[in-house]
């Protein structure tokens, strides 16, 4: 029997054997969560909103089901969930003031999935102003702190939700990625990032920064519950004309504890020189691991990874440019006071509302797209994305996932790299490629730096290639334990 | 002083006929309430994605085909990017590079001579909202935003405000007959921008044009060119130069006024759509919609003249109105004799319509009814008085001819032995005129046919009367 006090702690699937075995109730894991994150969250602040009558009450409610025979997926396992999502009848801030009084009048696509399955929803994580960053110091309201140093960042766009996991102020959450934005803040949490093939999970009702590169993905302790939540929100959407209309495999069933003939590439381009000497060791060691699990491993080459940056920050800007627009003060949201006229009240409401790195990025993807630069900027790096594509392609006829760091870098002290965004674009460097050709990957924590803060191993796998990526994860994090390491935060249990 | 020549080139947004709105399930049902038929998606909200309403490419497809497009069979939509409170995106889904229709014509008739109007292009599009504005305050109804509208653009061949109208006109008369727009002007199904330029002849280079924007009726668009063409000739007969500009027509001035210059001119910034997928168009399936198609005005005014033995006027003014062309045929399968269902159809029914402002959907006379009575007239069960007297009767009342003759009286009386009993008291009673047509004045007999008509309360057949007194006063 678990004790009471530590239900926080659990894994979505133990708390779900707990449930189903009636070792606990989902109000007193509910209960013990809000404890940890009312201890904890003060210093973490991970949280922007957490609904403690809401989550109890859905709780209760999920518990009256399980009751009477209910057995949906997740009844009863609480899920807290980036600000960027649609929940209906919650804010959705997107991290940012021009979104304040909002409140969501429909469930996103995965969010009703979750529900639908019982799943309890706790409260909204913190991140980067509308997800564009990697350290969540552009969140509008307060940045996150990492829970293994908190003087550093927890990664971002989805720090909040990396950081609650991680803490265990959060059993499971979810992120959104469009250029790393799962991956590289559960790296920097040392928890686990799925970030889905494009398609694989609609993207309805999530506030979209680049449309053809976002995608939604659970953040989670283990690489089995991160396929349970896969396995929940995956599948086509008539709403999302996007999401691929693919059938679901099961994605439980692909864990298996070995790697036999499996064959995992290892992209020259990406083991070069310039990450961090821990990093590259810690990864290095994952490889041989794999290995001894009985993986091949191949050398691969991914020609063109030196253009992705570039790539990406056209194309996620000239589309983040176009989807901002919408946010003008007029239907829903802030509204600058005493404007004159319509162009007044345009200027004002986004001056006020949005940060630095949002402005900058609108003003950056609107000149891409101007007249006279759109051939030399847009067109051309949608042509260098292609070949992007292509070099994936290519690698993928010769191995079933590739292994690399996630990011160059182990998290690194606020304000550190604010100053200078290009060298935080920097970072984005292994996770860029990933989004652009539409691919699956997923961080799985991998040991520590010499000052004990976390590494990830990132697997990417093809288009749709979530149990291969789900497989190699699962099978290294058996043969490993850094799943049990838990950050040294005052109040843990 | 020198001649000019008018280019005019037009480009005409026509609101397709679809039950929802174009990336929504919203209604698009005309005059509801302000902001009653929205949904976070057609308004914008955070999130929200566009999912293409199938009728709305069908729709466009098929104008294409009856305008002898190429129907593209890969297309795309994009985005076009400007600021207005009308637009809940801030940006409007379009299609720019890869339209769904390419090439086609449209035939014009003007003074008996044909000419042919070359199309650039179709696109589809979403229609945006309606800025409203109050004395202290502006609203915005989002009803109407994301309504799909088809955008045809002409090519510069257009050379007359007549040819303009008489363009507006024949597309009109298209795309009615095909079904994707009801095309009612006072609904702002057809709203239309005009580019015009004008040149001295003789130069071939095309002069610089002004476009005027926005105008929402078929008159406007004359109205505003008989203003515009004239402005632009006196501006450069005094030496002066066109700017590339755009002008608003304003109706109650009878002028049009610039309101922004090309440097004023905005940058779309144009990209693909990348919440849409491109859309496959394979030719079977562009084949069956081909094959369902409805027939053109011309081809129906051809097909009347050949199937009904039509004179070619009927034919035309039958045709020229999809609705009525399809009352003529629905009343003409009723009936034996398609001329005298034209008569009645161009020269009652027309009539009516025209004098109450009615449209042929809303004329109160069913085609089966009207047929009915038409046979009624021609096996001479009624004479043509009484077929009046109940096509008044239908108009007010309704029924079927048939009862209505029947619970009246009013069948002719052409029974040989019941005719000769009224004709015989017409002529006793009407000694003098009787004489007179005895004595060679062939007037009275008229007169007489008249009293038989009176005494029989007009069911006597007047033909039948008219042959009996003939034989009995030249007997006498």
């Amino acid at each position: 029997m678990a004790a009471s006090s530590t239900l926080h702690t659990a894994s979505v699937s133990d708390l779900l054997a707990w449930l189903d075995q009636g070792k606990c109730t989902s109000e007193e894991a509910v209960s013990d969560l809000l404890a940890a994150i009312r201890r904890r969250d003060g210093t973490l602040q991970g949280y922007l909103d957490v609904n403690e009558e809401d989550a109890l009450a859905q709780a209760k409610a999920a518990d009256a089901a399980r009751a009477k025979g209910d057995s949906r997926r997740l009844l009863g396992v609480p899920v807290a969930v980036k600000d960027v999502l649609n929940v209906k009848g919650q804010p959705c801030g997107c991290g940012s003031r021009i979104l304040e009084g909002y409140v969501a009048p429909y469930d996103a696509t995965a969010i009703a999935r979750l529900r639908a399955e019982g799943a309890v929803f706790v409260g909204r994580t913190n991140m980067d102003e509308f997800a564009m960053g990697s350290t969540t110091e552009n969140s509008a309201y307060h940045p996150t702190r990492n829970p293994w140093n908190l003087d550093c960042v927890p990664g971002g766009s989805s720090g909040g939700s990396a950081a609650v996991v991680a803490a265990d102020e959060a059993l499971a959450a979810l992120g959104s990625d469009t250029g790393g934005s799962i991956r590289q803040p559960a790296s920097f949490c040392g928890c686990v990032g799925l970030k889905p093939s494009y398609g694989r999970i609609s993207r309805y009702g999530l506030t979209a920064f680049a449309s053809s590169l976002d995608q939604i993905g659970p953040m989670t302790k283990t690489v089995r519950d991160a396929a349970l939540l896969l396995q929940v929100m995956a599948g086509h959407d008539p709403s999302d004309s996007s999401s691929l209309d693919a059938a679901v495999p099961d994605y439980l069933a692909a864990l298996k504890s070995d790697l036999s003939g499996v064959k995992l590439g290892l992209p020259r381009e990406y083991f070069v020189g310039g990450v961090d000497a821990d990093v590259e060791a810690r990864v290095q060691e994952a490889i041989g691991v794999c290995r001894k699990l009985g993986a091949k491993v191949v050398n691969v080459s991914l020609p063109h990874t030196r253009y992705a940056i570039g790539v990406y920050y056209i194309i996620a800007t000239a589309e983040a440019s176009a989807n901002l627009a919408r946010f003008d003060g007029v239907r829903y949201g802030r509204r600058a006071a005493g404007a004159g006229d319509p162009i007044e009240l345009y200027k004002r409401t986004r001056e006020e509302g949005f940060g630095a790195e949002v402005k900058r990025r609108i003003i950056l993807g609107t000149y891409v797209l101007s007249s006279g630069y759109h051939d030399a900027y847009y067109l051309r790096a949608q042509k260098v994305r292609t070949l992007i594509r292509g070099d994936f392609d290519a690698a993928f006829e010769q191995c079933d996932a590739i292994l690399t760091p996630v990011a160059p870098m182990p998290a690194y002290r606020i304000g550190e790299k604010s100053a200078d965004p290009l060298q935080m674009y920097l970072g984005d460097v292994f996770t860029v490629p990933v989004n652009l050709a539409g691919l699956c990957g997923m961080s799985v924590p991998c040991g520590f730096t010499s000052g004990r803060l976390p590494v990830g191993l990132q697997i990417m796998g093809p288009a749709l290639g979530e149990e291969a990526v789900l497989r190699a994860g699962y099978a290294y994090e058996q043969a490993t334990d850094w799943r049990s390491a838990r950050p040294p935060l005052p109040g843990q249990s | 002083m020198s001649k000019f020549l008018t280019t005019i080139g037009l480009e005409v947004h026509v609101q397709l006929k679809t039950r929802s709105k174009m990336f929504c399930g919203c209604s698009t049902e005309f005059g509801a309430a302000p902001n009653t038929q929205i949904c976070p998606v057609c308004l914008g909200y955070p999130g929200t994605l566009p999912v293409m309403n199938g009728a709305a490419v069908r729709l466009t497809v098929l104008s294409g085909l009856m305008l002898g497009c190429r129907i593209s069979p890969y297309s795309k939509f994009d985005r076009k990017n400007y600021f207005y409170p009308d637009m809940p995106k801030n940006y409007q889904i379009s299609q720019y590079d890869k339209p769904l229709c390419l090439g086609g014509s449209v035939e014009i008739e003007l003074e008996g001579r044909a000419k042919k109007i070359g199309l650039t292009r179709i696109h589809l599009e979403e229609d945006v909202g309606k800025n409203l504005h109050f004395a202290h305050w502006s609203g915005v109804d989002f009803n109407r935003a994301g309504v799909p509208l088809m955008e045809i653009v002409s090519e510069p061949d257009l050379e007359s405000a007549e040819e303009a109208f008489a363009y507006l006109q024949a597309l009109r008369q298209i795309l009615t007959y095909a079904g994707v727009s009801d095309c009612n002007m006072e609904e702002g199904n057809l709203r239309c921008d005009v580019n015009v330029s004008i040149r001295p002849e003789g130069q071939a280079r095309l002069g610089t044009k002004a476009e005027i924007k926005n105008l929402n009726t078929f008159k406007g668009v004359f109205n505003a060119l008989q203003f515009e063409i004239p402005r632009q000739v006196e501006l450069i007969r005094t030496g002066g130069r066109v700017a590339q500009e755009t002008r608003r027509w304003d109706a109650d001035l009878g002028q049009t006024f610039s309101m922004r210059t090309k440097e004023e001119a905005h940058d779309y910034r144009y990209f693909p759509e990348p919440d849409l997928m491109p859309v496959a168009l394979p030719e079977a399936t562009v084949a069956a919609w081909a094959a369902a198609l409805p027939e053109l005005p011309r081809q129906r005014r051809e097909r009347f003249s050949r199937e009904y033995g039509l004179p070619e006027y009927d034919a035309k003014v039958l045709s020229a109105e999809k609705g009525v062309g399809d009352y003529f045929e629905k009343a003409v399968r009723n009936s034996r004799n398609p001329k005298a269902v034209s008569n009645w159809v161009m020269t009652d029914v027309l009539r009516i319509l025209s004098e109450r402002n009615l449209d042929i959907a809303r004329f109160p006379i069913e085609a089966e009814a009207l047929a009915e009575l038409v046979e009624l007239a021609e096996s001479k069960a009624i004479n043509s008085n009484t077929a009046r007297e109940v096509f008044g009767i239908l108009m007010q009342e309704g029924g079927t001819p048939g009862a209505i003759v029947a619970a009246r009286g009013l069948a002719q009386v052409s029974d040989a032995g019941q005719v000769e009993r009224i004709v015989d008291q017409a002529i006793a009673e009407n000694a003098k005129s009787a004489d007179d047509y005895r004595n060679g004045k062939s007037v009275a007999l008229k007169f007489l046919v008249g009293q038989v008509m009176r005494l029989s309360q007009g069911k006597a057949n007047p033909q039948m009367a008219g042959e009996l007194l003939e034989r009995k006063l030249k007997r006498g």
